[in-house]
C-alpha cells in the first residue's frame, strides 16, 4: 500500500516537472537580455553575433530548441553552462551539498529553538515569560535574514571578531574530500580540525537563516499547543498528577506537531532556494550564489537546470511531509 | 462520619466581573458513598468538580470557604501540592470518552503511565495490572485493546478504559463528571452498573456530577440539588425523591421521565427558574 502511494505520487510528479520545464524554458527566452550579448565585447559585428547564435542553437525557434533540450535532458544531459563552460548538472551537484548542509543546520537550530520557546511559553501561559517570548518572536520574525546576516557580521565578525565572515572553510586546511558534503564528510572521517573549521564558517549564515525561521516555528507551535491544552485528555493527564512539563511534552506536543512539521518542511524547501542573499553576503559557495551568477550572465542552460532541481527537491520534500503527517496521526493511517 | 471529601461554605466568583458562580456550597462525601450533584447546565456543578480537582480555569477565583480531602485543604494549594494530593488518591472519570483519551497514544501507554508514576510499578507489572483492570471493567480481549489507539475502539469501550484508569491507583475519591452523558442509553446502564459495582468492591467515595435524576436514583446514596450556584436541597436520595422540599427540586422531578410511573406527565422547568441560572452566570 505504501509502495502504491509512493508510485502514484511519483507519477503525479511527471506532469508537474514537464510544466515547470516548459515555463522556465520559454520564460528565460522571451525576457529581454540574452547570453550572446553578455559574451561579446561591445564592438562585435552583426556577423559575429549571428555566428555565435548559430553555435549555441539560439537561431532556431523556441519549440525546436525545446525539443533538442528535452531529448538530451531525458537522458540526464542538461547541457553545458554558457558562462562557466562546465556541465550544468556537474555544477549544480557540486554546489547543492553546501547549501543543503547549511539549510539543514539552520533548520535544526530553528526547530530546536522554536520548539523550546513554544513549550516554555505554553508552560508559563499568562505569566511574564510568555509575554517575553511573544514579544521576542514577533520581533525576530519581522527582521529578515539578510539584516540578521549584517547584524551578526557586525557583532561576531567585526566588534568581537570570533567567527569568520566569509567562505566555507579556511584555505589553509587542505580538503581532499571525496564528496561535496564537506561538513558531513569531515564528521564521518572524525576530522575534528576540518569539521570545526567548516562548522565555524557556517554558524553565522545558519543563524541568520534560523532566527526568523525559529520565530515562525515558535508562534505556530505555541498556538496549536494552546488549542491542545484545552482538550479533555490534557485535563485527565493533569488529574493523573503529572507535571505541566510532562503534560505539555508527553501529551500535547505530538498532537500539536502536525502544522509545525508541515511548516518546517515548506520553510526548508523555501530556504534551499532562498539562501541567495545570505550566501551572497557570506560569499558562501552554495547553490544560491550559483543561481545569482547564472541569472546575471543570462546562463540559460544553468538557470533551467537549477529550476528543475528545485522542483524535484520541492516534490520530494512534499512527499516526505505527507508520510510524516500520517506517521504523526494514527487516525490518518487507515484512510 | 469519616468524610473523604468535605466542602465547607465554598464561594467562587469570576475574576473579570465578580459575578458569583458558587455561593456557600457545603457537602460531604464519605468512603464508599456516591454523592450526586444535580442541576441544570450552568448551575455550577462542574465548577465544583473542577475546584475539587484543582483545575479551575484562571478566570474563576475561590473567594472563601474550604475543600478538604482526607483532612488536607485544597483551596489555595500550590500547583505542586495539588499534584501530590491528586497522586494520594483523587481520580477523574471524564464526561466525553471521545476526547478524554489522547488520540496519538496507545491505550496501554495511557493506562500504565499513571500506575508507573503513582504506584512505582515497572513496565511489566503495570501492564499486568492494566490487563486485570480491563477485565474488571468487562472488556473482552484486553490484550488486543491495550495495543489499540483510542479511535480504534468504541465509545463504550473507551469509557470503560477511562473507568479502569480512574480506579487504577486505588483512589479514595473519584470525581465523575457526567460519565454517561455522551453515551447511548443501553451503554449508559452498563457503565452505571459498572461504577456501582467497583464502588462497592473498592469502597471508593464518588462525587457524581449529572443533570440526569435517573442516574442519581440508580446509583447515588445522597444528593445535592444545585440551582444558580446554590445548593437548594440536600439529603439521602430516598428522602429527597419521596418528598422534595424545594420548588426547584420538584420542578426538576417533574421534568424527568420515570420508568416506575409511565403515566408521569413531563413538564419543563419554569422559565423564571431557568432565567435565574442565566442571570447568575452572566
Amino acid at each position: 500500500m505504501l509502495v502504491d502511494r509512493i508510485l502514484s505520487r511519483l507519477l503525479q510528479a511527471i506532469p508537474t516537472l514537464a510544466g515547470v520545464a516548459v515555463i522556465v524554458f520559454v520564460l528565460v527566452r522571451v525576457v529581454p537580455g540574452n547570453p550572446i550579448a553578455m559574451m561579446l565585447p561591445p564592438g562585435a559585428t552583426q556577423a559575429d553575433i549571428e555566428r555565435l547564435k548559430a553555435l549555441y542553437g539560439f537561431d532556431k525557434s523556441i519549440a525546436e530548441q525545446f525539443l533538442i533540450w528535452t531529448s538530451h535532458a531525458l537522458f540526464g544531459d542538461f547541457g553545458i553552462s554558457i558562462s562557466l563552460r562546465q556541465s550544468v548538472m556537474g555544477l549544480v551537484f557540486s554546489k547543492l551539498p553546501a547549501t543543503l548542509e547549511l539549510v539543514l543546520l539552520a533548520t535544526m537550530v530553528a526547530v530546536s529553538l522554536g520548539v523550546s520557546l513554544a513549550v516554555v511559553g505554553t508552560r508559563f501561559q499568562s505569566e511574564w515569560p510568555e509575554a517575553v517570548i511573544d514579544g521576542l518572536t514577533g520581533f525576530v520574525q519581522s527582521v529578515p535574514d539578510f539584516i540578521w546576516s549584517l547584524a551578526l557580521i557586525l557583532v561576531l565578525g567585526v566588534l568581537f571578531p570570533v567567527l569568520p565572515i566569509s567562505g566555507r572553510s579556511d584555505p589553509r586546511i587542505g580538503l581532499n574530500y571525496a564528496t561535496p558534503f564537506q561538513l558531513t564528510e569531515s564528521l564521518v572521517r572524525l576530522d575534528a580540525r576540518a569539521f570545526f573549521d567548516i562548522f565555524r564558517h557556517m554558524i553565522m549564515p545558519a543563524l541568520a537563516l534560523a532566527l526568523p525561521f525559529a520565530a515562525i516555528v515558535a508562534r505556530v507551535l505555541k498556538s496549536s499547543l494552546a488549542e491542545e491544552m484545552t482538550q479533555d485528555y490534557v485535563l485527565l493527564a493533569r488529574v493523573k498528577g503529572f507535571s505541566e512539563w510532562r503534560v505539555i511534552v508527553g501529551e500535547a506536543l505530538r498532537n500539536a506537531a502536525i502544522p509545525t512539521v508541515i511548516l518546517t518542511g515548506v520553510q526548508f524547501t523555501f530556504l534551499i532556494g532562498g539562501t541567495v542573499l545570505v550566501e551572497r553576503i557570506f560569499s558562501y559557495p552554495g547553490i544560491g550564489n550559483l543561481a545569482i551568477d547564472a541569472v546575471l550572465n543570462r546562463d540559460l542552460p544553468l538557470i533551467q537546470g537549477l529550476v528543475l532541481v528545485f522542483a524535484v527537491l520541492f516534490i520530494t520534500i512534499n512527499l516526505l511531509l505527507d508520510f510524516a503527517t500520517v506517521a504523526l496521526n494514527p487516525k490518518l493511517s487507515h484512510g | 462520619m469519616n468524610a473523604v471529601l468535605t466542602i465547607d461554605r465554598l464561594c467562587a466568583k469570576l475574576t473579570a466581573n465578580g459575578a458569583r458562580l458558587l455561593s456557600n456550597i457545603s457537602l460531604g462525601v464519605a468512603a464508599g458513598e456516591v454523592h450526586g450533584l444535580v442541576g441544570m447546565s450552568g448551575a455550577g456543578k462542574s465548577m465544583i468538580a473542577k475546584a475539587v480537582l484543582g483545575v479551575l480555569p484562571p478566570a474563576v477565583r475561590v473567594t472563601s470557604g474550604s475543600i478538604r480531602f482526607s483532612g488536607t485543604e485544597i483551596v489555595g494549594l500550590s500547583r505542586l501540592g495539588m499534584r501530590e494530593l491528586l497522586a494520594r488518591g483523587i481520580a477523574l472519570i471524564p464526561q466525553d470518552p471521545l476526547t478524554a483519551l489522547n488520540p496519538t497514544r496507545r491505550i496501554e501507554a495511557q493506562m500504565t503511565d499513571v500506575m508507573r508514576a503513582r504506584l512505582g510499578l515497572d513496565a511489566k507489572a503495570a501492564r499486568l495490572r492494566a490487563l486485570s483492570l480491563l477485565e474488571e471493567v468487562q472488556i473482552r480481549e484486553p490484550a488486543s485493546v491495550l495495543r489499540r489507539f483510542p479511535h480504534e475502539i468504541s465509545g463504550g469501550q473507551r469509557q470503560r478504559v477511562l473507568i479502569a484508569i480512574a480506579f487504577a491507583c486505588n483512589p479514595k475519591l473519584i470525581v465523575a463528571d457526567e460519565p454517561t452523558t455522551a453515551l447511548d442509553v443501553t451503554v449508559q446502564k452498563q457503565i452505571l452498573r459498572l461504577i456501582h459495582e467497583l464502588r462497592s468492591k473498592h469502597g471508593t467515595a464518588i462525587l457524581l456530577v449529572t443533570h440526569d435524576l435517573g442516574v442519581v436514583a440508580k446509583i447515588c446514596d445522597s444528593l445535592s440539588v444545585m440551582h444558580a450556584g446554590v445548593i437548594v436541597e440536600q439529603g439521602a436520595v430516598a428522602d429527597v425523591i419521596a418528598a422534595p422540599a424545594h420548588p426547584f427540586t420538584r420542578a426538576l422531578f417533574a421534568a424527568t421521565p420515570r420508568h416506575d410511573r409511565p403515566d408521569h406527565e413531563l413538564r419543563p422547568v419554569p422559565d423564571a427558574m431557568q432565567r435565574a441560572v442565566a442571570e447568575a452566570s452572566t
